[in-house]
């Protein structure tokens, strides 16, 4: 999932000075999954927004990162000068590309493909790098989870199980030798590792997919 | 045999016990400054190691330095780390060292940008030090790595690479220590050594694996030169393992240097006594005046 952190306040106030009439715009995807931007967030920040002096109203919708679901805002948004918008990134960019007349500001700032490991902690765990490589690392990914993204890891920093970088966290690529090692397959990481392919990923900008064709 | 491009790897090949030290560029755009270290160490060492922005905190280029060791009539170890290069800027810098002289080369992956001293850097790490030596090797017998063909002439190093036979898990060292083998290395420094009993196992461990037959191994050794930065590199520097015996004497030592060079030439001579050891790589870290004492106690 997309997670997704809340701007402070006053960064908020800071882009919406000037304005009046605010849509906070909330999404009912991940956002509202993890509390951060579904309806109740939307109604809640615009509630502090009318105690900030706008006139600030709040509606979601089922996703703003497909524009089916945002073409039926057209109407309303003449009422608003305008939009905070909870959603992701992804979100944002699908409604300023849909609206240009109206400024719209993020309301949250977007953080990395994750999961919820324990109540309110989230971990990156996945960089979408288009070229997944899971299969040879026991399911865990050295390109999101090792610093130096590493795919011949681990580094000569590695002690104990501890990153180097980040001695908090757990060496993924610890982790993946003694998965591999358990399910009988560590002489695989005997193999080199080609370098990864960028012009799937952060190489290639915008990246774009069409279902059934080779993405780039 | 083919014959050595570089004075390092002649004197492996010829069985010679050598030795190499560590310099780091200065902070500054002094050349009179690394003269002045060089010349420090010269009569010291059979080749010197010029650091690629260690602990990820800028100076001058290594490159650079390795040039100015050549113009002073040494040779240098050029250090490359992947984290500030991607595989465009390796291939051209590569080129372009072996054009002006530079023979040997050691890849390396290099230190986290968030362990420096710009850690809002954008680490690069295209590739990761195996990668970077299977590209050197792809760019001696004529690719780019690419696989296009690299027509006219080709570099050619004595290629070297790094390990830390403390970090864990202990026996997969020795298995990437192959992998860096196998993608082209022929001579291996190491991190600085404390425990002896836990290297030599390493070393055992690597015979078995038959890699000692593959790559010259230089052992690494740290002069210690105070019982604070001892004590600060067991705590502090991830992959040291120092054991407890040389605290302890550090810090009953009454001359605290003389100490250091005594506890890093009792190490010296231990680990040349180790069959598979063939040279040993000093890093000093900013200690030059210890080199000549502790180099003539061991030569
Ligand atoms: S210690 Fe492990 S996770 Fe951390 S940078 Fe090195 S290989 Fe990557």
């Amino acid at each position: 999932m997309i997670v997704t952190r809340p701007k402070p306040l006053e960064e908020v106030l800071s882009f919406l000075k000037g304005f009046r009439k605010i849509l906070v715009l909330g999404c009912r995807g991940c956002v509202a999954i993890y509390h951060v931007g579904g309806d109740k967030e939307a109604k809640a920040l615009a509630q502090k927004l009318s105690q900030k002096g706008f006139e600030a109203s709040s509606k979601s919708v089922l996703r703003q990162c497909d524009p089916r679901y945002l073409k039926d805002l057209k109407e309303e948004l003449s009422q608003f000068d305008a939009v905070l918008s909870l959603a992701c990134g992804v979100g944002v960019v699908t409604f300023a590309e849909m609206f240009s007349e109206i400024p719209v500001y993020p309301g949250v700032d977007t953080l990395f493909c994750g999961a919820q490991v324990e109540r309110g902690v989230f971990q990156e765990k996945c960089r979408a790098c288009g070229n997944c490589l899971l299969h040879l690392t026991a399911g865990l990914c050295p390109v999101a989870l090792c610093p130096k993204g590493l795919l011949n890891g681990p580094c000569g920093g590695s002690s104990e199980g501890r990153c180097e970088v980040n001695p908090n966290k757990p060496c993924v690529w610890e982790e993946i030798i003694k998965r591999l090692e358990k399910q009988g397959r560590l002489e695989e990481l005997l193999e080199l590792f080609p370098p990864r392919d960028y012009s799937l990923a952060e190489g290639n900008s915008p990246r774009e997919y069409v279902h059934g064709k080779a993405s780039k | 045999m083919e014959r050595p491009v570089s004075k390092l790897q002649r004197l492996l090949e010829e069985g010679k016990f050598v030795f190499t030290v560590e310099l780091q560029p200065p902070k500054n755009a002094s050349k009179e400054e690394v003269r002045k270290k060089l010349s420090a160490i010269k009569d010291f060492a059979d080749a010197v190691n010029l650091t690629d922005c260690s602990t990820a905190s800028v100076s001058m280029s290594s490159l650079a330095a390795s040039l100015i060791t050549l113009e002073e009539g040494f040779e240098p170890v050029w250090q490359m780390t992947c984290r500030d290069r991607n595989r465009i800027a390796l291939q051209a810098e590569i080129l372009g060292a072996y054009a002006l002289g530079v023979r040997n080369l050691l890849c390396m992956t290099g230190d986290h940008p968030l362990v420096g001293d710009h850690p809002q850097a954008k680490p690069v790490y295209d590739l990761d030090s195996v990668q970077l030596l299977s590209l050197v090797k792809g760019l001696e017998e004529g690719k780019f790595f690419n696989g296009k063909p690299l027509k006219g002439e080709r570099p050619c190093f004595f290629l070297g690479a790094v390990e830390n036979p403390f970090a864990t898990p202990l026996h997969f060292r020795v298995l990437r220590l192959k992998k860096k083998a196998l993608a082209g290395a022929r001579f291996i420094q190491t991190q600085g050594i404390f425990n002896l009993k836990k290297f030599e196992r390493f070393l055992r461990l690597a015979e078995e694996e038959g890699i000692l037959e593959k790559v010259f191994l230089i052992a690494g050794i740290i002069p210690p030169r105070s019982f604070k930065m001892l004590k600060y590199m067991k705590e502090r520097v991830p992959g040291m393992d120092i054991p407890d015996e040389w605290i302890k004497r550090m810090a009953s030592a009454r001359d605290q240097r003389e100490e250091g060079i005594k506890i890093a030439v009792e190490i010296g001579k231990a680990l040349k006594e180790m069959k598979g050891v063939r040279g040993l790589h000093i890093m000093l870290i900013g200690w030059e005046e210890a080199l000549p004492e502790i180099v003539k106690a061991l030569r």
